[in-house]
């Protein structure tokens, strides 16, 4: 409704092209400035929950309690000199970043934050998703080839083969759901959702499926305990070692924002959306992003909660993980939904 | 945990693979100081681990032939320096032996106490840092807060929280302060709650435990040909704590167990640190609450003349077997002294055990041996 | 069979693990174990026997009570005090007594050993707890001990 009213505003004084391609740009720019703001709050987050799980007390210096500290860092990064290997591959080198940020950004525009607060609703959403999170990967490996420093080399390779194959646990445990939703949608898969939570309308295998996709999504963003693209304590920094400023701004800014997205991702397909619990907030209007919002937090703070209490795998047994334990649990799990909605035994409220 | 390696001589196969050299350190999060590992590897496979020594190389052993047996101690602080206490007292029972000094009883009390103290503050110590290695960070904070109560026993009564120089040669340099066992018991009222937290939080995850379990094994014969010692040796089930088998101190006076295990991987020399905490934690408790009334040191010339000939003192320090050796011409400085630190025997055993596993094998095989850097080079 | 109770090990492992987390995440209000130096140095206070620095103190008369002895020089392992005395005739006994000059210490070589303070058999010098030595120019760091114009106190014999 948002949206709608901008577009005729800018129709009334623009031919329509030149009125949807200002309306995209504006668009974009919103997302951009305000997703950068909120990747930007993420790290500090996640310097203040790893404080208060280690008995620290976090950034408390720039602001009040801290609060523009990561503010100041990026101010610090964008003022840095960019360094770089001599004998890097120029071209792959500067193009990695924008690789990885660029995809991050872009899955942002397809979330529905609220009723009709959705800047790009397609009829294939998740699948769109999952593809677009996957091309993030490149950037990585890019980056790691780039950069001439075995380090990063096997840092990359490491990313290659987790994406690979965690993007499979990722789409099949989706993949499980969307039999329950008979839709990619993401504003259709919410509309299914009014009849209760996909989580409890599917109650074992989709709590099976959330289980899975919280494992592998952790794994796809590269974060502890699947940190073995960064392994600070085998590899220095991974990928990003040879990477300064804002360059390496990018990847660490991208790594937040992918969290964001896979915690958004679950909150929508598992967690109802931006729709309130029992419809209490209904009549409200807007009151769905702090809905959305506080599940999707949640869900990032529980992917901390992994990260500040877990041992980082060993690469083979990361993917003893996926393909002799997640794999065949989806497989199966996939086959008990789809029986499920057959036999239609879902909980409908 | 199998692990698949790249037949390269497969006929069917058009890839082949190569070795290549990886640096690993000097400045590297995983060497815990300037040590440089060079690495063969193969893809993730490591082929061999080289040990470059020697970025922190102070010639301890030299500087001690041209200073007197006082000073001689706090040079020893500086060599392990998370069993700094335990270093001094090897020296000082060294000197004390050939001057056939018989320090008071209450010495040897405090020594002991304090001795475990450090054990338990270099086992703390590590136990924080093996979590960081293998990924989880937040086991060093819990490590260094329950270390934090030593440090301040130790501040308090020796004036220092790791060179604490506290031992002289025939007995202490001033007496335990007023506050001390008090502390002392307070720290273990505390400690008994966390250690088990310890366990739930690290021993038993599952990702630890496959991190670990059967990773760098060390069997018992190797253990004794490369001269291991400590837990690294005991975890193999070579009992050799030279505090059972050669009690110096009070520790003749006090029960305890050797922690042995026979697995010889990382797991097993984990768990034999952990359980000697809990050993450590009982022989304190033993003698806490009766340390005898007396002199904290006895008299000794101001200046020290060794009688001619050579003495060979070892202690068991939180990393192994130290020995102390003297030559002594009859003056007021030793003719040589030579330190059998146990951190470059244990090291040494690291090709051979970390060869066939991964970079993250290394690491967290590294961190069981638990290296101390200042130790290996002196 | 071992394939699911494996599986349920391993998570039960993991939840007890973010359990221990958990709880201190919960009492983090109270549980922060870091000092917020340098906003705390009013409250901050060292242990007495802390050896931060070697001073020599002085009484009202500017009077120390430092012979000239010279053994905490000889008891330092490497040479971080320095002692340049005289000898000067007392006016009452008529014998030649030693006196210090200057009683020059070095912190910057000065490895906190406590040798000298051992070693002093006339207390003149003791540990100072402070500990924030760092200084801009290391020509700082060398300190003379005996205030100007300060003799040992009368009574006090070698
Ligand atoms: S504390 Fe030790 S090093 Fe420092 S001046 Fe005294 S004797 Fe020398
Ligand atoms: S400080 Fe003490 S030991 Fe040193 S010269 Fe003076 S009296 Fe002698």
């Amino acid at each position: 409704m948002k949206i709608l009213s901008i577009n005729e505003w800018l129709l009334s004084f623009m031919p329509a092209g030149a009125a949807s391609i200002t309306e995209m740009v504006l668009i974009a720019l919103i997302y951009l400035t305000v997703f950068a703001v909120l990747g930007l709050y993420l790290v500090l987050l996640e310097r203040k929950v790893a404080a208060w799980f280690q008995l620290r007390l976090g950034p408390n210096r720039v602001g009040y309690k801290g609060m523009f500290q990561t503010l100041a860092d990026a101010l610090k990064l964008v003022s840095k000199e960019l360094t770089g290997t001599v004998k890097a591959d120029k071209f792959l080198y500067n193009l990695a970043p924008y690789f990885v940020i660029i995809t991050a950004l872009m899955a942002l525009s397809v979330f529905p934050f609220t009723e009709n607060l959705q800047a790009f609703d397609i009829n294939i959403g998740l699948f769109f998703l999952i593809a677009i999170s996957s091309i993030g990967v490149i950037g990585i490996l890019l980056g790691g080839w780039g950069s001439n420093n075995k380090f990063a080399l096997i840092g990359a390779m490491r990313s290659g083969v987790q994406t690979i194959s965690y993007e499979l646990s990722v789409g099949l445990s989706l993949l499980t759901m969307v039999i329950l939703t008979g839709s990619l949608q993401l504003s259709e898969i919410i509309e299914v959702q009014k009849n209760g939570w996909l989580i409890v309308q599917g109650h074992i295998p989709a709590m099976i499926a959330f289980m899975i996709y919280m494992i592998s999504g952790t794994a796809e963003t590269n974060r502890a305990p699947f940190d073995m693209v960064e392994a600070e304590s085998e590899l220095g920094a991974g990928y990003h070692t040879e990477y300064s400023g804002m360059k390496f701004a990018y990847f660490f800014l991208a790594e937040f924002i992918n969290m964001f997205i896979i915690a958004a991702i679950a909150t929508t397909v598992f967690f109802g959306g931006w729709l309130s619990p029992f419809g209490i907030t209904e009549s409200i209007p807007f009151m769905g992003i702090f809905w959305f919002l506080a599940k999707t937090f949640v869900l990032v703070f529980l992917m901390m909660w992994f990260r500040w209490t877990f041992p980082r795998l060993r690469v083979d047994q990361l993917l003893t993980l996926e393909w002799k334990y997640l794999l065949p649990i989806n497989l199966v799990n996939l086959v008990l939904m789809a029986v499920i909605v057959w036999l239609n035994i879902t909980i409908q409220f | 945990m199998e692990t698949a390696t790249l037949n390269n001589t497969s006929p069917k196969s058009n890839f082949k693979s190569e070795e290549y050299f990886i640096n690993m350190g000097p400045q590297h999060p995983a060497t815990h100081g300037v040590l440089r590992l060079l690495l063969t590897i193969d893809g993730e496979i490591i082929k061999k681990v080289e040990p470059d020594l020697g970025y922190i190389h102070r010639s301890i052993e030299k500087m001690c032939e041209k200073d007197s047996y006082q000073q001689i101690v706090h040079l020893t602080d500086r060599m392990d320096y998370l069993s700094s206490h335990i270093n001094n007292e090897a020296v000082c029972l060294a000197v004390e032996n050939a001057l056939e000094l018989e320090v008071p009883e209450r010495v040897q009390v405090i020594r002991t106490i304090l001795g475990e103290l450090t054990r338990l503050s270099s086992h703390m110590l590590w136990w924080g840092v093996m979590g960081m290695d293998v990924g989880a960070l937040t086991t060093y904070f819990y490590g260094f807060r329950d270390r934090e109560m030593i440090n301040d026993i130790f501040e308090e009564t020796c004036g220092a929280r790791l060179t604490m120089n506290y031992n002289i040669p025939g007995g202490l340099m001033h007496d335990i302060h007023p506050n001390f066992v008090k502390r002392v018991k307070e720290f273990i009222a505390h400690f008994k709650t966390k250690l088990p937290e310890y366990d739930r939080l690290l021993t038993g995850n599952v990702i630890f435990q496959k991190r670990t379990k059967g990773v760098g094994i060390l069997s018992k014969e190797d253990a004794i040909n490369f001269g291991a010692s400590g837990p690294v040796a005991r975890a193999s089930g070579y009992s050799c704590d030279v505090r059972k088998y050669h009690p110096y101190s009070a520790l003749d006076k006090v029960n305890f167990k050797e922690a042995l295990d026979t697995a010889g991987d990382s797991f097993a020399r984990y768990t034999v640190r952990i359980r000697e905490m809990w050993e450590s934690l009982s022989i304190i408790e033993q003698l806490i609450d009766n340390i005898p009334e007396g002199e904290h040191k006895v008299a000794t010339n101001a200046v020290i003349k060794l009688p001619k000939g050579d003495f060979y003192q070892k202690v068991e320090t939180a990393r192994g077997e130290l020995g102390v050796y003297i030559i002594s011409t009859g003056t007021k400085n030793p003719h040589r002294v030579k330190f059998r630190s146990p951190g470059l025997s244990n090291l040494s055993l690291l090709n051979h055990i970390a060869v066939g596993g991964k970079i993250g094998d290394l690491v967290a095989t590294m961190a069981t041996i638990d290296i101390v850097v200042p130790d290996i080079d002196r | 069979m071992s394939y699911f109770s494996e599986i349920y090990d391993g998570i039960k492992t993991l939840l007890t693990g973010m359990s221990v987390t958990g709880k201190y995440f919960l009492n983090s209000r109270k549980g922060a174990i870091t000092q917020q130096y340098p906003d705390n140095r009013d409250t901050l206070q060292m242990f007495d026997r802390f050896r931060g620095e070697v001073v020599m103190p002085h009484d009202e008369n500017n009077e120390h009570s430092c012979t000239g002895c010279q053994k905490c020089e000889l008891a330092c392992p490497n040479g971080s005090i320095e002692i340049i005395w005289d000898r000067v005739v007392d006016e009452e006994t008529g014998k030649k007594k030693k006196i210090i000059d200057q009683h020059i210490y070095h912190l910057g070589m000065c490895t906190q050993c406590g040798l000298c303070v051992d070693a002093c058999p006339s207390d003149a010098i003791k540990w100072a707890q402070n500990f924030e030595n760092s200084v801009y120019d290391r020509t700082q760091l060398t300190r003379v001990l005996n205030k100007p114009g300060s003799k040992v106190r009368a009574g006090v014999e070698e």
